[in-house]
């Protein structure tokens, strides 16, 4: 079996460095997501957490540090292993990723079909079951592009739970819907960790949608991870960059005249071949 | 800054986006032949990793590679027959040897164009659209969404796409070559003032089985080619709509460029 801790973790980063190119995104994450928990990992744009989403869907292979998924290691998996893990996880991408040649009921019956044994009439009842559950009932014979916004998060969420996930990875549920299907969306959510104890990993900058549904939030910003804590000490916390996020203020870059001037030159000046004549 | 210093800028920066170029086009073979070999691999061993390749999807690429391209490339297999009799008795009748023209209609029809013309039209036709759906998968995240579920992307698009180009690429040839020749022949019985049969027995009697594998063997290699230019170009989509569009065209044109070039190397080393 798997060692001790993963029994009641599901998701424990480690010392996590990545790089894109020669810019580093992520500095030293740590992170850990208990069983049956939800784990809001919020942040502003450019922050690193859809580089940390990836880094958990094992998308992206990390400079440094260690990702445990329901207690084994991406890094040492074999591919064999690996397909096995992602049988016990979901996800249901931002834009839904819902392969567009194929109907709703076909693409949320596809991980049955490539996984399972399970006869046509089984497939069946199970994807219309999903169906249900996020209200899309009589709708598998549509294609992608004939749903709403709304409805495509919502059969991309179907799809995520069809093979019954111990760990659900949601990106941005509710971004771009509005304000009420954003709200059904989280309550879904919601119902998925108490009717079938999932634990789930949602990714959002969406402050309304992270205080109804989260257990536990991440902020990051910059790429640190800077705080982790309990909905109610996240909005009791004097650290002003989090004050800042929470109460939708920009921030004041400090002002030094000399970068200004030279981000304004196009920092042409510092440049071998620059082209200024005076 | 001092002349010298510029033009040296220059050379190293020339010398920089010369290594990257390389570099790049290196990856990108490399990238091909894995892909080739990963896609052996499960096509062998997808029983086993309990990945199946499965017949419904490769019957579905074959129809529209295969049969959706039939009209195009009966039309134009037939015209470049009747093009080949046309130059092959004019050049022929300067020494006045236009009896001889049905040998060089059979051998170039069978040998070279059939394969070429079939290879360039499968590439227009349906290597771009392998390599548009690819990317357009690829910035839809929907290739992200096949590998979390534990469905290899190699295994589910490529590998379809791969034995149905295989098995129809050489079918179209030969379907090209039938028409290719019967058109010629619609040209040359006349103009030498014998029959379709006569020229038949002819054609059946100068075109050895040799030659037809030569031109099969050719379009079983295009079919790689063109299955793995688009689906390299595909899966190098970045950039959204536009970088699909950039894409697309560079597949076609890789492809063309790649068959044509393999082709003058097998002549090359099968032939003398």
């Amino acid at each position: 079996m798997a060692p001790s801790p993963s029994d009641d973790t599901s998701i424990e980063v480690i010392g996590l460095n990545t790089h894109y190119g020669e810019r580093q995104i992520l500095h030293d994450v740590n992170l850990e997501v208990r069983r049956g928990e939800i784990m809001v990992i919020m942040g502003g744009s450019g922050s690193g957490k859809t580089t940390l989403l990836n880094h958990l869907l094992g998308l992206l292979s990390p400079s440094s540090g260690t990702v445990r998924v329901l207690g084994q290691d991406l890094a040492a998996l074999s591919p064999m292993e690996r397909q096995q893990l992602r049988t016990r996880t979901g996800v249901a991408f931002q834009s839904g990723a819902l392969f567009s040649s194929m109907t709703i009921g076909d693409n949320i019956s596809l991980p049955l079909r490539e996984h399972t044994d399970l006869d046509e009439t089984t497939i069946g009842i199970m994807t219309r079951l999903k169906l249900e559950v996020v209200s899309l009932a009589g709708f598998e014979d549509l294609k992608p592009a004939e749903l709403s916004g709304g409805m495509i998060k919502r059969a991309a969420l179907a799809r995520a739970i069809v093979m019954d996930p111990d760990l659900l990875f949601c990106d941005e549920p509710s971004a771009g819907l509005d304000p009420v299907v954003a709200s059904s969306i989280d309550d879904l959510i919601l119902r998925l960790r108490d009717a079938m104890g999932m634990s789930i990993v949602v990714v959002t900058h969406d402050l309304d949608s992270t205080f109804k549904i989260a257990d536990r939030i991440c902020v990051l910003d910059r790429g640190k991870v800077l705080a982790l804590d309990t909905v109610e000490a996240i909005r009791a916390s004097s650290d002003q960059r989090i004050q800042n996020l929470l109460n939708r203020r920009t921030e004041e870059a400090a002002l030094d005249p000399d970068a200004y001037l030279r981000r304004l030159l196009g920092d042409k000046a510092n440049q071998p071949n620059g082209t200024i004549r005076p | 800054m001092a002349d010298g210093g510029t033009g040296q800028h220059q050379f190293f920066g020339f010398l920089d986006r010369l290594g990257r170029r390389t570099m790049g086009g290196v990856a990108e073979f490399g990238f091909a032949c894995a892909l080739v070999g990963e896609s052996l691999y499960w096509l062998v061993m997808g029983g086993k990793r309990r990945q199946r390749v499965r017949l419904a999807p490769v019957v579905a690429q074959a129809m529209e590679i295969g049969i959706g391209a039939l009209p195009i490339v009966t039309v134009l297999s037939g015209t470049i027959g009747i093009m080949l009799a046309i130059q092959g008795i004019y050049s022929l009748k300067l020494f006045g040897a236009e009896s001889r023209v049905t040998l060089g209609v059979a051998m170039s029809t069978v040998r070279e164009f059939a394969p070429l013309i079939t290879g360039i039209l499968v590439a227009g036709r349906s290597g771009s659209a392998l390599a548009a759906r690819l990317g357009t998968m690829r910035i839809n995240q929907e290739i992200d969404a096949l590998t979390v579920m534990g469905i290899s992307p190699v295994r589910f698009l490529v590998v379809p796409a791969l034995v149905a180009m295989l098995v129809m690429l050489p079918c179209l040839t030969l379907w090209a070559d039938l028409v290719g020749l019967f058109a010629a022949g619609l040209y040359i019985a006349p103009q030498l003032g014998s029959s379709m049969g006569a020229y038949a027995d002819e054609v059946v009697n100068l075109v050895k089985l040799n030659d037809m594998l030569h031109g099969l063997a050719k379009s079983g290699i295009f079919a790689v080619l063109i299955t793995v230019v688009g689906v390299v170009n595909g899966a190098s989509v970045t950039g959204g709509a536009e970088g699909v569009g950039r894409m697309t065209t560079r597949s076609v044109v890789h492809a063309i460029s790649a068959i044509v070039i393999t082709d003058m190397i097998f002549v090359f080393m099968v032939t003398r």
